[in-house]
């Protein structure tokens, strides 16, 4: 236990010390959901209307529509990034050298996934701070109350980086994975626009959306910003975490597991 | 006495190609043994799966007298590696390097960090604690690899080629370190090589050739009338 515990506080501090160390990264996922906030944002809100849905009462201005998807977008980013380092890990050897450790690989797989999930929150606040600083604010306790929200999010899409990773070979083929998973995951869900909206435009993108796990991570966080609970969302999102890390285990089981193919 | 390391029957295939075909050799604590074999024996394989990289389609692998196939945290814990590639944060200093690996297996606070300073001293180190791995050269890096390898003490050191890309003067004191390791503290080291040099007479050696053993037996003695290196090219080929 207490073993378990030594080894989950290298694993975060480790990946806290690389990922300070990369501030070029940081400045990346905090100026990217900015420049959507303050300028795809401000144009968007003169040819988008809104009506009023849960959680919002009132009208609300696209900024304040496109927060939560922006904070999914943090978090996405951040959970493929984790994955990047993987395959990045396992093609320097420190993989192998993680991999040997005594302790269970299960849980050595759950520390990197708990360490990119930390790392995405801190992100996420950083940008939300900024995002008040313009003026695009929340009450205090719906920055408490996405917390939760944010953890769950960040683990679901942290396991599907890991599951990413057990599947990808080479560093060379991360750019297919921004083509096939972030796009597609953010634009087809509900970060930009509202289902409805997105209905009138098609309704097989509106099924896309309304099944993309991403878009439900969204609207998880979009809730609790308000104090409340989607728990469909909640319950799409753990059911979404449950299979990417089910997948991602078998992925590194070393009986069948990528790295027995031969490197 | 239970062995230091025992392999038996192990055979592994990628797809049709098999890798290594029924591999078996027990080696006592104390033993030096050269893993011999031209590029591409099945010498990788093997220490992948001496490591638990991965699963073997067959045989078991005992470490000091745990199966890493039933109790892979009691073997794993026997085992300390040094990799063919250097798998070193190098933008974190030596002494971080090595606290998260002895993290990695449990250790921390004032135990880990007496361990930390125990092995650099080994290593003639112990002044470059502070250093980014980065400033060290290619021997230190290897050196701080064996430290490392041996911070949780390992009954079992397993290195894979630990001298590619070293200069003939650090590689003859990094094989006379090692096999002092083994003489000097009883430990089992199974080191893993092409170059017939780096083997010395009283060896144990286990002569690996397109993942059968060829050889398998005290080193000296497996040479007979002829150098080392004459019996290894005959055994494989000519290197053909």
């Amino acid at each position: 236990m207490k073993a378990a515990l030594i080894c989950l506080v290298a694993i975060v501090h480790r990946e806290a010390l690389r990922f300070v160390s990369q501030r070029g990264r940081f400045l990346a996922a905090i100026v990217r959901p900015l420049v959507w906030l303050i300028v795809f944002a401000a144009g968007f809100r003169a040819a988008l209307g809104l009506s009023i849905q849960p959680p919002y009462q009132t009208y609300i201005t696209y900024e304040i529509y496109i927060v939560p998807g922006l904070c999914g977008m943090i978090q996405l980013f951040s959970g493929m990034q984790s994955s990047l380092s993987l395959v990045y890990d396992r093609e320097m050897g420190s993989m192998r050298l993680l991999l040997t450790s005594p302790i269970p690989r299960w849980w050595l797989l759950f520390c990197k996934l708990f360490a990119s999930t930390a790392i995405s929150i801190f992100q996420v606040y950083t940008f939300l701070a900024i995002a008040a600083l313009t003026g695009i604010g929340f009450s205090p306790a719906g920055y408490l109350a996405i917390l939760p929200a944010l953890i769950v999010n960040g683990l679901m899409l942290g396991a599907l980086g890991l599951l990413l990773s057990s599947t990808i070979r080479q560093l060379e083929n991360f750019a297919g994975v921004m083509n096939f998973v972030i796009f597609p995951m953010f634009f087809l869900s509900t970060a930009l626009y509202p289902l409805w909206k997105m209905a009138e435009a098609s309704t097989i993108l509106r099924d896309i959306c309304a099944f993309n796990p991403f878009s439900h991570g969204v609207e998880l966080i979009r809730f609790a910003l308000y104090g409340q609970v989607d728990w469909m969302a909640l319950l799409w999102v753990l059911l979404a975490f449950a299979i990417f890390l089910s997948g991602s285990l078998w992925g590194y089981d070393p009986s069948r597991s990528m790295v027995r193919r031969k490197a | 006495m239970t062995s230091g390391l025992d392999v038996r029957g192990i055979t592994h295939r990628y797809g049709k190609k098999t890798a290594l075909n029924d591999i078996g050799f027990s080696l006592d604590k104390g033993l030096f043994c050269a893993l011999l074999g031209p590029n591409g024996a099945g010498k990788s394989t093997l220490f992948s799966i001496l490591t638990r990289l991965f699963v073997p389609d067959a045989g078991e692998v005992m470490v000091d007298g745990h199966s890493l196939a039933r109790e892979p945290g009691k073997a794993l814990a026997r085992i300390g590696v040094v990799f063919q590639q250097p798998t070193l944060d190098l933008d974190l200093t030596v002494r971080r390097n090595l606290k998260y690996f002895a993290a990695l297996h449990g250790l921390a606070g004032k135990d880990a960090d007496r361990r930390i300073e125990t092995s650099l001293e080994q290593v003639n180190m112990a002044e470059r604690a502070a250093e980014k791995v980065r400033a060290l050269n290619g021997g230190h890096r290897r050196r701080m690899e064996i430290a490392r390898a041996l911070l949780h003490g390992p009954a079992v050191l397993l290195l894979d080629e630990p001298t590619v890309g070293l200069d003939a003067e650090t590689r003859s004191s990094i094989t006379g370190h090692v096999h002092n390791l083994a003489s000097e503290q009883g430990l089992t080291v199974l080191w893993a090589t092409h170059l017939v040099d780096e083997v010395r007479g009283s060896d144990h050696l286990v002569v690996l050739h397109r993942g059968k053993i060829h050889a398998n037996g005290n080193a000296a003695e497996i040479a007979g009338d002829v150098s080392l290196q004459t019996r290894f090219l005959e055994m494989t080929g000519g290197g053909k």
